[in-house]
């Protein structure tokens, strides 16, 4: 599968595949899209540069263990859900703030961190499962 | 009077608690000299609760109380009357000496913190517990009894034995618990009431309800296990594995007295009937007999003890079911009395068997020079467990006589059963106080000589306390007893109590008989045991075995229903599913007869139609492919058809994911193929297939004709109505899934996350756990691969 052409394509296309990734979670609150199928989209592409470039590549990439990109994912969602409790609403109750930049009007949510969570959740979960089954006893 | 206000009641109840959690820290800096500041936490307790006495003397009851969970009418109340805070005296006042004991006992134990703590977590439930209002309060505090019992039996986790008498408490008297919990919701159900206090006043509710038995035996469930009544006094003997402290504290002054507090709190609005006083003084008396004679029997210290108190709380049981009022003057008298001697002399054992190395009487002796401080508590609190004057214990056998002697119905049954348990147990007493101590010196383990303060502080109290109690009989009648028989015949009455018999009558003679019959068994102790032996080998069985038997039983069976539902195949394990999966469609339908009705064709487009063929045709590819890897890339092609026709519909997210789970679940199948060396090719043998392919057919078949019956019936558009309505309006959102995923159904969605980690975990885990190369073939060895998880670390870094 290591081929010179797939070798040398796949970081491309994996860093394409990450930045469609945070376009598609970022877009999914109005258009199509969302934490869940952003984060399959990263895994894919993580498990594309695992196959071409070797596990421990990914690995060095991703900087922390795919689990802990989990375990981080379900943190913050859980957290997106408390600052609701602070106005005396409901937990998970969402809060919108909106913030101008440069002229800008950038709606942020407790939804939009709870959707990153749910990213984050899914890439390290599919992610570390895919890159285990990738590694060789011999890597 | 009470402190300041009723929330302090509240507070005494739970500082031991908050001792509970300092405690390890103030090991760690004072070692066991913390024993000192600790026993000051009970300490006030106990003052906080003496200040109710002068009230409760005078007929008043106090309910603090604390919301907790108010929907649900839990509030952490509290019922304080005669009963109740003699309890809680005695628990926090003998608390006090058994926390500075443990000082002196577990000295220098590397967990002497975690004891404490485990010490103090005890105390607190046992408080809550004796002063409760509410039912279910009252439960929660039961079942902590039993659970901080378990941690403490099992201290010492190391031995087995100590593991098994732990477990064995913890069945016992956690079964018996939940008996007493369904007891508590019937009651809760009959009377309408949630506290104590109200179910008290209620007065013949109970007893007229058809449902009485049921709530009789239930209560008695809880009771008699935790009580340790025959024939589950067995639990008892064998907690004696826990260290000697919690022998004294838990397993004879406090804990298993749980269950006799309970009874004399129902004993108004439960008792007085035939079958309260048919069942009680039956199973009481049983266990009295049956208590002493096994203490006979032992020659180790702690079990004799352990025994008698077997016998002592049958005694109380016994006394609680006649339900008569001169009776239950005794039972009180005789739960103070046994409190403070039992406590005291099981300290004293403790003392003995930590300064001389051993706790059995063959090997003890002489013993009175080296430790004369624990040999004199030891006789003092022994007189008071052999019922002689001038001890609170004479007094309490004068009473309990009087009362059973004039019972209405079986009066000399019960008199025999008391005369000669009594004798047996001034036996004990006699052999647990004068054996290590006097005769000739033996050579023992250990150099004995007098323990430090903290060790005898506790046994010289209790034993004087005992003495002072009896010399001062009047005070100790109007303060402490009379209140409580107060609250046990559910009238206000006063007691007058009197150390010297104000008359010659049944109860003196039998006292005399009782001394008399005790002194003359104590010189054939040795024959006694001798016999005692004879017979139990004989009989060979006992409920401590029966429950042995048990387990293994409940063992083996979970074993052969595990073996059958799990059989350790993936492929029997996805067969099952599907063929369930298959029943659970198609059953229902069948039953309700609810077959889709029309099977017009519909009408696609060209470019539809083409969609439908490839996904067809993907599936053709799967069945006829000749390897494993091509059948699943087919099943792929089948999958992003799908996607499309999702997409088609107008279901762009659920199409986009649809894609994306596709081609991830082929190239994980197809590592996971590579990587567990999985055979390229299907082996399945002819009839094999066919019964697979049937029950694949059977799951599609089902669904097919659940989605075609749904869709048929007419569509109830609430739901999308709402979605499309409030998706913009409320979460600001136009993707209406997305809106549903992150907001309306949030919590759903964070479970299911969890839930994706969680997979991801357990998916990790079971590539880890693959037997290594070596040994090739075994299949067993199920332990992680070592070698590898460094190297994951160092990856991940």
């Amino acid at each position: 599968m290591r081929t010179v052409i797939f070798r040398t394509i796949a970081p491309y296309l994996s860093a394409l595949m990450v930045l469609f990734s945070v376009f598609v979670l970022l877009r999914g609150h109005n258009e199509p899209g969302g934490g869940f199928i952003g984060g399959l989209i990263a895994a894919s592409a993580f498990a594309i540069y695992g196959i071409a470039c070797g596990v421990a590549a990914v690995r060095r990439a991703i900087i922390f263990h795919p689990m802990s990109l989990s375990a981080f994912g379900l943190f913050i969602a859980g957290l997106s859900g408390l600052p609701s409790l602070f106005m005396r609403q409901p937990f998970m109750t969402s809060q919108w703030w909106y913030i101008h930049i440069f002229g800008v009007e950038i709606p942020l949510s407790t939804p939009l961190i709870f959707d990153v969570g749910v990213y984050f959740v899914v890439v390290g979960a599919i992610s570390s499962i895919a890159l285990a089954l990738e590694e060789r006893e011999s890597d | 009077m009470p402190l300041s206000g009723s929330e302090a009641t509240v507070y005494a109840v739970l500082a031991p608690f908050a001792a509970a959690v300092i405690a390890p820290s103030l090991v760690r800096i004072f070692k066991h000299n913390a024993a000192w500041p600790l026993a000051l936490v009970p300490a006030f307790v106990f003052m906080h609760f003496a200040g109710f006495v002068g009230a409760i003397a005078h007929g008043q009851t106090f309910t603090p109380s604390m919301d907790w969970a108010p929907t649900y009418g839990v509030t952490l109340s509290f019922y304080l009357d005669g009963l109740s805070t003699l309890f809680a005296l005695l628990i926090s006042g003998i608390g006090t000496f058994i926390i500075l004991y443990s000082g002196g006992y577990l000295k220098g134990h590397p967990h002497h913190g975690r004891f404490f703590s485990f010490m103090f977590m005890f105390m607190g439930s046992m408080l809550g517990l004796v002063t409760a209002d509410n039912l279910i309060t009252l439960f929660v505090f039961w079942e902590l009894t039993s659970i901080t019992s378990f941690l403490l039996i099992g201290f010492d986790h190391l031995r087995m034995a100590s593991r098994r008498a732990a477990l064995q408490a913890l069945v016992v008297t956690g079964g018996g618990g939940l008996a007493l919990l369904a007891g508590f919701l019937l009651i809760m159900s009959l009377t309408g009431e949630a506290n104590m206090s109200a179910v008290l006043a209620g007065d013949d509710i109970l007893r007229q309800s058809p449902a009485y038995a049921a709530v009789l035996i239930l209560v008695l469930g809880g009771a008699f296990t935790k009580s340790a009544q025959f024939p589950f006094h067995f639990w008892l003997a064998n907690a004696m594995e826990a260290p000697t402290p919690v022998s004294a504290y838990l397993h004879s002054a406090t804990m298993v007295k749980a269950g006799v507090y309970l009874l004399m709190r129902m004993q108004p609005v439960l008792g007085d009937t035939v079958l309260w006083t048919t069942i009680l003084p039956l199973f009481g008396g049983a266990t009295l007999i049956i208590g002493t004679l096994l203490a006979v029997r032992q020659t180790d210290l702690k079990l004799m003890l352990a025994y008698t108190t077997v016998a002592s709380l049958g005694l109380l049981v016994m006394l609680t079911g006649t339900s008569l009022d001169k009776a239950i003057e005794g039972a009180a008298l005789y739960l103070l009395a046994h409190s403070l001697f039992k406590g005291a002399l099981f300290m004293v054992a403790g003392t003995v068997d930590h300064e001389a190395g051993t706790r059995d009487i063959t090997k003890l002796g002489g013993l009175r020079g080296a430790m004369p401080i624990t040999f004199a508590a030891a006789c003092l609190a022994a007189l008071s467990m052999a019922g002689l004057p001038p001890f609170i214990g004479f007094i309490a056998k004068e009473y309990l006589y009087e009362g059973i002697w004039n019972a209405p119905s079986g009066a000399l049954v019960l008199t025999v059963t008391a005369v000669i348990g009594n004798a047996l147990m001034l036996v004990i007493a006699a052999a647990v106080a004068l054996r290590p101590f006097l005769g000739e010196k033996v050579d023992t383990p250990k150099h004995a000589h007098e323990g430090p303060i903290l060790l005898y502080a506790g046994p010289v109290v209790l034993s004087v306390t005992g003495l002072v109690a009896a010399l001062v009989a009047h005070t100790t009648g109007e303060y402490f007893v009379g209140p409580t028989v107060s609250s046990i015949i559910g009238n206000f009455e006063e007691i007058d109590l009197h150390l010297v018999p104000t008359h010659i009558g049944a109860p003196l003679y039998l006292s005399i008989a009782t001394i008399a019959l005790g002194i003359l068994l104590y010189l054939r102790l040795d024959a006694l045991r001798a016999m005692m032996t004879g017979a139990l080998t004989a009989i060979g069985w006992g409920p401590d075995k029966g429950f042995d038997q048990a387990i293994s039983a409940i063992v083996r069976f979970s074993t052969v229903v595990t073996r059958f539902v799990q059989a350790g195949k993936l492929q029997v394990y996805m067969v099952m599913t599907f063929i369930i999966t298959a029943l659970a469609l198609l059953v229902p339908t069948y039953l309700a007869g609810a077959w889709p009705q029309n099977f017009a064709v519909p009408e696609f487009r060209f470019y539809e139609w083409g969609i439908l063929i490839v996904a067809v045709a993907g599936l053709i590819a799967v069945l006829i492919a000749k390897t494993r890897l091509t059948a699943i890339v087919s099943l792929g092609i089948q999958g992003f058809a799908v996607a499309v026709i999702f997409m088609l519909f107008g279901a762009p997210d659920l199409s986009f994911t649809q894609f994306m789970v596709e081609t991830l679940s082929v190239v994980i199948l197809a590592l996971v193929m590579t990587r567990l060396n999985l055979a390229p090719r299907d082996h399945r043998k002819p009839g094999h297939q066919l019964f697979d392919g049937a029950v694949a057919i059977a799951v599609g078949f089902g669904f097919a004709t659940v989605l075609m019956r749904i869709t048929e019936l007419p569509f109830d558009p609430r739901l999308s109505v709402f979605f499309a309505d409030y998706a913009n309006a409320i979460a600001h959102g136009r993707n209406i899934v997305n809106v549903i995923l992150v907001d309306f159904r949030g919590i759903d969605t964070l479970g299911e996350i969890s839930v994706v980690m969680v997979t991801g975990l357990a998916v990790l885990a079971l590539i880890r756990v693959r037997p290594k190369r070596r040994p090739p073939e075994t299949g067993k060895d199920t332990g992680p691969a070592k070698t590898e998880q460094p190297k994951e670390l160092e990856a991940a870094k």
